[in-house]
């Protein structure tokens, strides 16, 4: 397979492959604060962009993310969601599911990170259903691109964060 | 993920699992569950009855998957039906949960393990001191390491079903797997 991880999608946009330095961004964390890439450096960071908040609950990709938080703080990585809902809407969702990481707005310009990261479906006006590992220093380690209606889950996460070199 | 694309359980099925049925059985169906998960309520009912029609022919495996933050009551659930495990009632306990999803509290919890003549004082010595929540845990990561991403999810011979798991499609691909 040329493309084992789903990278080029119909619109052929493909993710950031592994390699690439993360592009900066600020984004609403919460109504009143910011949150920056630059801010989780030192840490492997997890991006993970996905369509809308409110999907159905029992499969709900951020669901069983917050379930395998324990998993990700023991490998000593930060978690974000980004989708292009509002700061509002993320606070309520972030409250109704008992969300334990942020969640962030790429509300305005719309979808600019996801398009930065290759993450933006044009076609659908959301970010697509795409993950990213990030090294410590600020560089992709991972990408893989889910179709819209596939939960991912989180073993391709831990086996890209297992896989970063130990840092002494 | 293999390289045919499919998800396979990254723990085989052994010794410290709930199975039902023989050890030898053609086809084995592993489910992971969360007590409070009303798509898993409505799956029993189907896993009964698949177990009554393939008899002998099935080994049914079941591996507590609580989605603990959205369901209050999941993982309180799981360890209580690991408590009645314990005392050699898992399945009477895990089919009278699934019957009874809407009242899973604590009280309710005990109440249960009465009703089928457990040791009371060991039952809630279990709760209370969470001797089993590493064990649900360590289910749980088993799931999430297989490709678990939500629940009920089911897996035959070790493949992840990807298909429906109503009555007649899980029968088809069981006998199928059988075969």
């Amino acid at each position: 397979m040329s493309d084992p991880n789903n990278t080029t999608p119909d619109d052929g946009v493909a993710l950031l492959p592994a390699g690439t330095p993360a592009p900066d961004f600020t984004l609403k964390q919460t109504p009143d604060s910011d949150l920056s890439l630059s801010d989780l450096r030192g840490k492997p960071a997890i991006l993970v962009f996905y369509p809308a908040d409110w999907s159905s609950v029992c499969g709900d990709q951020l669901a069983l993310y917050n379930e395998v938080l324990p998993e990700f703080e023991r490998l000593g990585a930060q978690i974000v969601g980004i989708s292009v809902d509002s700061r509002w809407c993320h606070k309520a969702y972030v409250e109704a599911r008992n969300l334990r990481f942020p969640l962030l707005a790429d509300f305005h310009p719309k979808g600019a990170v996801g398009k930065a990261y290759g993450a933006y479906d044009e076609s659908k006006g959301t970010e697509s259903r795409s993950l990213f590992v990030i090294d410590a220093d600020g560089v992709i380690r991972w990408s893989y691109r889910s179709p819209n209606s596939v939960n991912p889950g989180a073993n391709g996460i831990l086996e890209a964060l297992e896989r970063l070199p130990v840092k002494s | 993920m293999s390289e045919d694309g499919a998800s396979r359980l990254s723990r085989p099925v052994g010794d410290d699992d709930h199975q039902h049925g023989p050890a030898d059985a053609p086809v084995t169906l592993v489910e992971y569950g969360d007590y409070e998960c009303p798509y898993c309520g409505a799956a029993h009912p189907i896993v009964q009855a698949i177990q009554k029609e393939m008899g002998d022919r099935l080994r049914f495996v079941f591996r507590n998957f609580p989605l603990t933050q959205i369901h209050p009551h999941a993982a309180g659930a799981a360890e209580a039906a690991e408590a009645a495990g314990d005392q050699n009632a898992f399945w009477p306990y895990h089919d009278h949960l699934f019957e009874h999803q809407y009242a899973l509290s604590p009280r309710d919890l005990a109440g249960y393990a009465g009703e089928f003549n457990l040791d009371a004082a060991r039952f809630e010595r279990a709760l209370e001191s969470h001797e089993f929540e590493e064990r649900v845990r360590a289910d749980f990561m088993s799931g999430v390491r297989s490709g678990v991403n939500g629940t009920p999810t089911f897996f035959i011979n070790g493949v992840r079903h990807d298909d429906s798991y109503d009555y007649e499609v899980l029968l088809a691909a069981l006998n199928e797997a059988k075969s």
